[in-house]
């Protein structure tokens, strides 16, 4: 054996293999910083009068993220509720009669793209939908854009969790004569249950973050307001507007405000992960 | 026929009862059918909607300006002279800078991932990675703001100022003042934004990769680097392109950890750690105050945005989708 | 085809020059079978002979994908299963089947044998209560299920939902059940029993069963059909079949010397 050879192919797995450790190394302390600069700015943040007051007006002192909380809730929640029925039947549509169509293939493909497509262009087609007709800002057209965002996360994990249904059970509903919705909603449905509970889980996450799309639609509401036709208060836009503002008191209100979205987002993320597990596990 | 010999007794396909049931599943059948297709076109007419949306409010911009609105370094609010060149760069830079740093890091994390990890630490840190992935971009841009700026002016600047400042030809990519934002700092913030996701999609196309061949290559006495090198990234090597470009389409199009960090300020210099603005940090600055031809450059902006995102978008999604075929046809 | 004729036997199902395709694969050649109206018809032959791809054209089951079809005629007491205006919905609800692999739905057991039901016919509570324990008494399941109706159907052990899925058949009174090798994902004592099960099932049903195992065919049928390539080698009574095979393929095969 050449050894020499031998020592140099060593020498190049060592030094790969090292690289990438360090490359992990540096990745996971990048993000780990991060995270820690926001848990102990956020904590730092958070008292009662985070969640019974209202956000303060420029200049004035202390305030809290009341009415961004309660706005917030409301948007993501009727989001959701407008996201999860749409994605969901639109999954099934894929899943079980769209392996024959061109126009499922199609939708499938387009929906990926609109995963990862920049939010703060749904917010600008919302605005003009919407917001330019009925010439205000409202909570309803922030709750559309939220909502169109979703429905690609929710659509897309329904049908990879109905496809994970294996097909002797389908062909089982079908071989009592069950019709096709039947089969559909009553059989395969609900055995990705808890993968489909976590595509929502996921969709939820993901738009408690979203801000862009917010700042064209929902904007902000300074008082306290649960109107859906009205301007609408929401944490990320007013954690985007105080972070920028120069009052102490209103950056403090934006890392406690980042903290919440931050931990609702990862709680969301781990629920969402133990449904799934519960998935694999039948 | 033999069917007069084979006398009916079961006669439960002729049966009326149940050929009334079976109609009215039939109905139920086409409804269903119906509106779940209408609902999973709900995604193809948004996406319609957006382009005839965009391109209408657009319209004055470009009829104004033409083509050339493309290329023009101009952006004069007052006298409402609009070209998308500045925000285009700004852009494009920031993102082709957090590509550039995220993807040898991705790598690293990905190889450690599928090749190295001890098997007890594979799915915590696996975990980990994906749930920073999903972590809020605008904590990036709060990180990016108030923590990473001032650091990286006070010691991140002048390090790279003495080292690469003064080599020939790139010199003066790092010229000129030092205050920690501006796009290399927005560059540097998405790529910890991209960091986990790019990371994450990785990791999933080389797990793709059948073990078959791996041991196979193993079995002939291959080091873990030469089976990286010469039998996973050959095998993904569509799927690995493909996350980097899902990962520099979520760079192009973020608006929040750039906004933070990118200093908006409408114009193009030759160093990188100038201020500068994207498409989006324009538009989330200008929009609350934009009226008229402003609004509908704005508009026009968003739709050069949305173009690019789908182009790099699309290549992304054909070239994972390949990989993934040559998986079904391998197993 | 002329021993069931001979016996004065009834015919529940009538195969004449079956072609089956797979995209551009020929599946099934040229089958011609009767099938007899309550008694057990076993499918033999190697893997992908066309046993289950047979099976899976009487209930039309193919037509779920799209690329599979099926040329000929199938007479089902005198309506062509193969008609493309049949309806299958209807179809399936008078020849059931059962799979390889145990498919309890994801609900309770009771839901399970309800679930068929419920989609031909509008019984009352009691009503329903009783046609469920009468499923689950003919196939020997009640004694041990009838304290956990309301568990779901994945709680029970592997030969205990197979019986189930059986159960879950029988309850929507088909005329015809078909076996897709019902037992090859279980153990000898469940097997044991499903082949019991299968006995007594013929006294109500015409059975056609797929197995890759030449003994249960030689235990639990009247006819045996043994097939390969896609051809039908050879039909005919069970006994006849295994003690004297007319063709020399057969009786390599069902003494293992090939196969």
């Amino acid at each position: 054996m050449n050894s020499k050879l031998y020592q140099k192919r060593l020498w190049t797995n060592r030094i790969g293999i090292s690289l990438s450790m360090i490359a992990m190394v540096m990745g996971v302390s990048v993000l780990l910083w991060i995270l820690f600069v926001l848990f102990k700015n956020g904590f730092a943040a958070i008292d009662l009068n985070m969640f019974t007051k209202s956000t303060p007006a420029p200049g004035s002192e202390g305030g809290g993220l009341a009415n961004a909380i309660v706005g917030s809730l409301m948007l993501v929640g009727i989001a959701t509720m407008i996201s999860t029925p749409i994605g969901i039947l639109a999954g099934v549509y894929l899943a079980e009669f769209g392996t024959r169509s061109r126009i499922a293939e199609l939708t499938r493909f387009m929906t990926d793209i609109m995963l990862s497509a920049p939010s703060i262009v749904l917010g600008l087609f919302v605005y003009a939908i919407i917001v330019a007709q009925v010439k205000h800002f409202s909570g309803w057209a922030g709750t559309v854009a939220l909502a169109l965002i979703a429905i690609p996360v929710v659509l897309r994990t329904t049908e990879n969790m109905l496809r994970l249904v294996p097909g002797s059970l389908r062909e089982a509903a079908y071989a009592l004569g069950a019709p096709q919705w039947k089969v559909a909603t009553m059989v395969t449905l609900r055995a990705a249950k808890s993968g489909v509970v976590t595509g929502v889980l996921l969709a939820l996450a993901r738009i408690s973050g979203e801000t862009a799309p917010l700042l064209f639609t929902a904007l902000n509401n300074q008082f306290f307001s649960m109107d859906m036709s009205k301007p609408m208060s929401n944490l990320p836009v007013v954690i985007f507007q105080f972070a920028m503002s120069p009052y102490d008191n209103w950056i403090r209100l934006a890392w406690g405000g980042a903290l919440l979205i931050t931990l609702t987002v990862l709680v969301l993320n781990i629920l969402a992960r133990v449904f799934f597990r519960e998935k694999i596990s039948h | 026929m033999q069917s007069s010999s084979t006398s009916s007794t079961d006669s439960g396909l002729r049966d009326e009862t149940r050929l009334r049931i079976v109609r009215r599943q039939r109905i139920q059948d086409f409804l269903f059918h119906k509106v779940t297709l209408s609902f999973s076109l709900v995604v193809l007419v948004a996406l319609i909607g957006i382009l005839i949306s965009l391109a209408m409010v657009a319209w004055p911009a470009f009829k104004k300006f033409g083509i050339d609105f493309i290329w023009t370094v101009q952006w004069d609010i007052v006298n409402e002279d609009f070209g998308a060149a500045i925000a285009i760069f700004g852009t494009v830079a920031s993102a082709t800078i957090a590509v550039l740093i995220a993807v040898p890091l991705s790598f690293g994390i990905a190889l450690f991932l599928t090749e190295t990890c001890p098997t007890w630490l594979r799915r915590p840190l696996g975990t980990a990675i994906e749930l920073l992935a999903a972590v809020p971009s605008i904590i990036y841009g709060m990180f990016g703001l108030f923590v990473f700026a001032p650091l990286f002016a006070e010691y991140g600047q002048p390090a790279l100022q003495s080292t690469l400042g003064q080599m020939p030809i790139i010199a003066p990519l790092f010229g000129g003042a030092m205050n920690g934002i501006g796009i290399l700092a927005a560059g540097l913030i998405l790529a910890f934004m991209i960091l986990p996701f790019i990371a994450a999609v990785m990791r999933d196309v080389f797990e793709i990769v059948p073990p078959i061949l791996r041991e196979s290559a193993y079995g002939v006495g291959c080091t873990t680097w030469e089976v990286v090198r010469h039998i996973v990234l050959p095998y993904a090597q569509q799927g690995v392109i493909g996350g980097i470009m899902l990962g520099l389409g979520r760079a192009l199009g973020e608006t929040m950890a750039v906004t933070f960090v990118i200093g908006n300020s409408q114009r193009i210099s030759a160093s990188l750690f100038s201020p500068g603005s994207s498409i989006a940090s324009t538009l989330a600055n200008e929009f609350g105050e934009a009226a008229d031809l402003h609004l509908s450059t704005l508009f026009a902006l968003g739709l050069l945005l949305f173009l690019i995102t789908f182009v790099v978008l699309a290549l992304a999604k054909i070239l994972i989708i390949r990989t993934e075929r040559g998986k079904g046809l391998q197993t | 085809m002329a021993e069931t004729q001979d016996l004065q036997l009834k015919t529940a199902i009538q195969i004449r020059r079956l072609n089956f395709f797979y995209g551009k694969f020929q599946g099934l050649k040229d089958i011609n079978l009767d099938i007899a109206e309550r008694k057990v018809t076993a499918f033999i032959g190697p893997s992908g002979c066309g046993k289950s791809t047979l099976l899976r054209t009487l209930n039309r089951m193919y037509s779920l994908y799209p690329g599979q079809r099926a040329e000929g005629e199938i007479n089902f007491y005198g309506q062509n299963i193969l008609d493309p205006k049949q309806d299958l919905n209807l179809l399936r609800a008078r020849i059931g089947m059962v799979f390889q692999k145990p498919t309890p739905f994801p609900m309770s057991i009771y839901d399970n044998i309800a679930f068929g039901v419920r989609l031909y016919e509008n019984l009352s509570k009691g009503e329903m209560d009783e046609r469920v324990e009468w499923a689950l008494t003919k196939t020997a399941l009640w004694n041990e299920a009838k304290d956990k109706l309301n568990q779901s159907g994945l709680a029970l052990s592997g030969g205990q939902q197979q019986r189930l899925c059986i159960a879950r058949s029988v309850a929507v009174k088909p005329s015809v059940i078909l076996l897709d090798e019902p037992t090859s994902a279980l153990d000898p004592i469940s097997t044991a029993k499903i082949e019991e099960l299968v006995h007594e099932l013929k006294s109500d049903y015409t059975v056609a069963i797929v197995t890759h195992n030449m003994q249960q065919a030689a235990r639990v049928s009247d006819f045996t059909a043994y097939m390969y390539l896609g051809e039908m080698v050879e039909f005919g009574q069970t006994d006849q079949l295994f003690i004297k095979p007319k063709k020399k393929e057969t009786e390599d095969y069902i003494t293992g010397r090939f196969g």
